[in-house]
């Protein structure tokens, strides 16, 4: 049995944890961008949140994970497995995936390519599920996206955006689901993400090592009481896990009840042309987070101290910049919040 | 690739090492797999012989010794398709990958410096899946060449930085008994709350920010407690346990005991340093709430590599203590650019298989290899020598870099409108995804201030950091960058070099001062960068050009542009149309 650190115990970086909450309660949002220091808890974090998630019911067999109640004709294994004539077999429950994509992974390994094995030996033209079919549902987590080459990026965020992973490559041509979280980390300081790209991650939060010693200490505690003996560890942290878990459950539903009235909608509208966006995505990403943010926190309309709590990781990664002004972004909607809506 | 299943014969000559390093290797093999492993720093010689055959005596006996080759492919550490036992047998063979292995095995590195980046995060994805691995890195590197230095991703996991030939320091002789006691109970070892804040502590005023260190420091005092036969972690125990885990990654100088009034002149706070980044803002100075035992900190003084002062203050540690920039694996020679057609070889993971070409190369033997066949089944039968794979037309990338002369005639005149031009230039770069790098010179010596990157807005603030004042030491900013210009092209990218200089000569290659000597030794270090063929561009920043900076620059083979009355805009316009068209 292997344990994962749980996500109720990790301490501090508040805000990559709302972040990856909130696109836990809503998975449209886009992704999430952490940047920021080694060693701080990102992938601890990413795991820690997939082992939150209940497990799935998912179709046996399909190697795309998809679940009993999608449309068969989607993807090409349920087209088979579940076909009208086919005898069903019942769903098996699985735990939320949470797929790690090594900075030297190839364009074939990603999107999946020609089984070559069966090619050769057997002429039989198949298609051999890629990285992108695993992390159907769960979660992609790649550390260093920075250091990953632009078009792979590209291709990622793409298929991220539409759920569905296209491959029209060597003579095949499948598209299966592929809807999944992309959790993207980096160190600024090692080379930089095109704006292009960064524009299309949902949320982008920074996180720093901490550096008051009692919450070095809380972590080290936490860490090696865990690593000690896991098991109690988390039977210890059983209950606010299960809490946490009934939380995000709730949010999940309420979800398409929040209401978004259109002040709410003019709010972010006035906040992004300040900031001078480019495009929509902005607006979007911002009223998104808001509502999966009112939905964490239970109520039913979007109000201003909403957008505010998430205009910073909804905005910070979209400014149009000069590539050599050191201003802290966040510091810039900061300002721009408050000139718009006021101080708190 | 086969485990070495011949341990070692002849008993370790174990009095070759160094008390210190004989206890490194004991400790390490008490359970190396919790510790992810060590990076050793070391060249080939009898001494790293022994101790890693100390290491190898001790280790748990189940666990596999293997030697990773330093052009080890994916295929090889992940597993994959066996081409050639498929092809002949006419079904899937699958190859079992190195980290793929189901027993302990001891992973050793060789040249791990010049490890690619997908490898170590192959590497590194594996030691966080909890495989049954530990890794062994040797780090041979030599000089300062900052591309070489062991991949940051994995030096932060292992626990151990061992460095042969650094400072000695007094360390309990271990034997095999307490390295079979201590497997066996380290993990019981108590560790007080005390002791958790010192870790802490300690962790903080060395300046490691990585909180994997403090808990890897822990784990190895745990162990040498163990191995002293203790049954908590004491204070001895921790210090020890320092000098292996956090010394190596110091990033600053502890503060002096309080008790001693520290007469010992004192290192410039990091935070003083513009050029070492947001890392070293005063909120991160060490904030050390806690006093820590005056011995300790002793300790962590004296285990601190001796080098580390000097580094701090080129501001160069951040290439060495955080893996600095790194190129991203596109950067190098398998870099993939436009298919342009098919050539022959095996598909791997940087060459995909071009199946139609395959197929077409096949064809002609279908009939002939029909009849040799042993069986009479109806397939297509390919061989090696069809497979095709694409070809790519390799994707040149371009380092700028920039020699900006900070002497004091150049300050007086031009400095900063050099620089604005340069700042132009980045921003230029920034679009095109180049990389920069920047030497400046001044005083007495020309040093490099950024390694070739990408972190623009470092670029930008060692830029603006950059003093003026001193002497012209043309010769060995020339040198420099013809040096630098080489490592560039070792890694597959096109150099160019940008000086930003009057010419003025007047510090020779010796550091003495003297225009005559000076000159002749900036025109013999122009006419060897000559031979060498980087592409180059003067521009001439004096008010009054004269025509030695032309010679000179004729020397280089470097267009020469005077640029008396120009503005930043025009300089960055200038050395675009040269580098545009070289």
């Amino acid at each position: 049995m292997k344990w994962t650190y749980p996500f109720a115990a990790l301490v501090g970086q508040d805000e990559m944890r709302l972040a990856m909450l909130l696109t836990a309660i809503d998975a449209g949002l886009g992704g999430v961008l952490v940047l920021g220091d080694r060693g701080t808890g990102k992938s601890t974090a990413v795991r820690g949140l997939a082992a939150l998630l209940p497990l799935q019911a998912v179709v046996p067999g399909c190697r795309y994970g998809c679940s009993p109640t999608s449309a068969p004709q989607a993807c090409p294994d349920c087209s088979t497995l579940r076909a009208p004539g086919a005898k069903a077999k019942r769903p098996v429950q699985a735990p939320v995936p949470v797929v790690d994509l090594p900075l030297g992974a190839t364009e074939d390994r990603i999107v999946g390519a020609l089984d070559l094995e069966r090619a050769l030996s057997s002429g039989i033209k198949t298609f051999e599920p890629g990285l992108l079919a695993r992390a159907n549902r769960g979660f992609l987590y790649i550390d260093e996206v920075n250091l990953l080459e632009d078009h792979l990026v590209d291709l990622l965020i793409d298929v991220a955006a539409s759920g569905e992973n296209v491959v029209e490559r060597e003579g095949l041509s499948v598209r299966h689901p592929a809807k999944f979280v992309l959790v993207g980390s980096g160190n600024p300081e090692e080379g930089e993400l095109r704006p292009q790209l960064l524009d299309r991650f949902g949320l982008a939060v920074e996180v720093r090592t901490p550096t008051d010693l009692p919450t070095r200490v809380e972590v080290v505690k936490r860490r090696d009481a865990f690593e000690h003996d896991p098991e109690s560890f988390c039977a210890q942290w059983q209950n606010a896990t299960e809490e946490l878990r009934g939380q995000l459950l709730k949010a999940q539903k309420r979800l398409n009840k929040v209401s978004v009235p259109d002040q709410a909608l003019e709010q972010a509208a006035q906040l992004c042309t300040a900031l001078g966006t480019d495009g929509l995505r902005g607006d979007l990403t911002l009223v998104r987070a808001a509502r999966a943010l009112a939905a964490w926190q239970g109520s039913k309309t979007v109000r201003t101290n909403h957008l505010r709590e998430v205009a910073a990781p909804a905005l910070r990664h979209r400014l149009r910049r000069n590539p050599l002004d050191d201003t802290g972004s966040t510091t810039r909607v900061a300002r721009a919040v408050a000139e718009c809506w006021g101080e708190t | 690739m086969k485990p070495n299943l011949s341990r070692v014969q002849a008993p370790p000559d174990a009095r070759a090492l160094s008390p210190a390093a004989h206890a490194a290797a004991m400790l390490l093999a008490v359970d190396p797999m919790a510790l992810g492993g060590a990076a050793l720093e070391a060249g080939a010689s009898p001494v790293r012989d022994a101790w890693l055959a100390t290491v190898q005596a001790h280790l748990p006996p189940t666990m596999a010794w293997r030697r990773v080759p330093h052009h080890v492919d994916r295929d090889a550490l992940l597993g994959g398709l066996d081409i050639t036992a498929t092809l002949q047998t006419g079904r899937r063979v699958q190859r079992q990958g190195l980290l793929q292995h189901h027993n302990p095995q001891m992973l050793l590195c060789p040249m791990a410096e010049r490890m690619p980046n997908d490898r170590a995060a192959w590497l590194a994805a594996a030691l966080d899946d909890n495989a049954p691995l530990a890794l062994l890195l040797l780090d041979e590197h030599q000089g300062d060449e900052p591309s070489e230095r062991l991949p940051s991703t994995l030096r932060e996991r292992l626990a151990l930085h061992i460095n042969l030939h650094g400072n000695s320091y007094d360390a309990p002789h271990w034997r095999d008994a307490d390295v079979q006691r201590a497997r066996s109970h380290w993990r019981s070892v108590a560790v007080s709350d005390a002791i958790r804040q010192d870790a802490c502590a300690l962790a903080a005023a060395l300046g490691v920010h990585s909180l994997r260190a403090p808990l890897q420091l822990l784990r190895v005092a745990r162990m040498v407690a163990a191995l002293n036969g203790t049954h908590a972690v004491d204070q001895a125990a921790l210090t020890l346990a320092m000098v292996w885990v956090l010394a190596p990654r110091a990033t600053q100088l502890p503060p002096p005991p309080a008790d001693e009034q520290a007469p010992a002149p004192q290192p410039p706070p990091p935070a003083d340093d513009p050029n070492t980044g947001p890392d070293t803002d005063p909120t991160r100075a060490a904030p050390t709430d806690t006093e820590l035992p005056p011995q300790v900190l002793e300790a962590a003084q004296a285990a601190i590599p001796p080098g580390l002062l000097a580094l701090l203050q080129q501001g160069l540690l951040r290439g060495a203590a955080q893996g600095g920039a790194r190129q991203p694996p596109s950067a190098g020679p398998g870099g993939r650019g436009r298919p342009i057609g098919a050539r022959r070889g095996s598909p791997h993971a940087k060459a995909r298989l071009h199946l139609l070409e395959t197929l077409r190369a096949a064809a002609p033997w279908q009939g002939l290899r029909q009849r040799q066949a042993a069986d009479d089944a109806h397939r297509l039968r390919v061989t090696r020598d069809d497979l095709r794979v694409w070809r790519h037309k390799p994707r040149g990338q371009t380092t700028t870099v920039f020699v900006v002369d900070a002497s004091g005639s150049a300050a007086l005149h031009r400095l900063a409108e050099a620089k604005g031009a340069v700042e132009l230039l980045l921003a230029e770069c920034y679009v095109r995804r180049d990389r920069v790098a920047l030497l400046a010179f001044g005083g007495s010596t020309a040093q490099t201030l950024l390694p070739p990157t990408r972190a623009l807005a470092r670029a930008k603030r060692s830029l603006a950091a950059l003093p003026g004042g001193g002497g012209t030491p043309l010769a060995s900013a020339i040198e420099q960058a013809q040096t630098l210009a080489a490592s560039i092209r070792r890694e597959q990218q096109r150099p160019v070099v940008v000086m930003l200089t009057d010419g003025r000569a007047n510090v020779a290659r010796d550091g003495s001062q003297g225009r005559e000597q000076a000159s002749q030794d900036a025109h013999q270090a122009a006419c060897a960068f000559a031979a060498t063929g980087v592409a180059a561009l003067w521009l001439d920043t004096s008010v009054r050009p004269q025509p030695e900076a032309a010679q000179l620059a004729g020397a280089m083979g470097a267009r020469y542009l005077p640029m008396p009355h120009a503005t930043a805009e025009r300089m960055a316009q200038a050395v675009q149309a040269a580098s545009g068209a070289p």
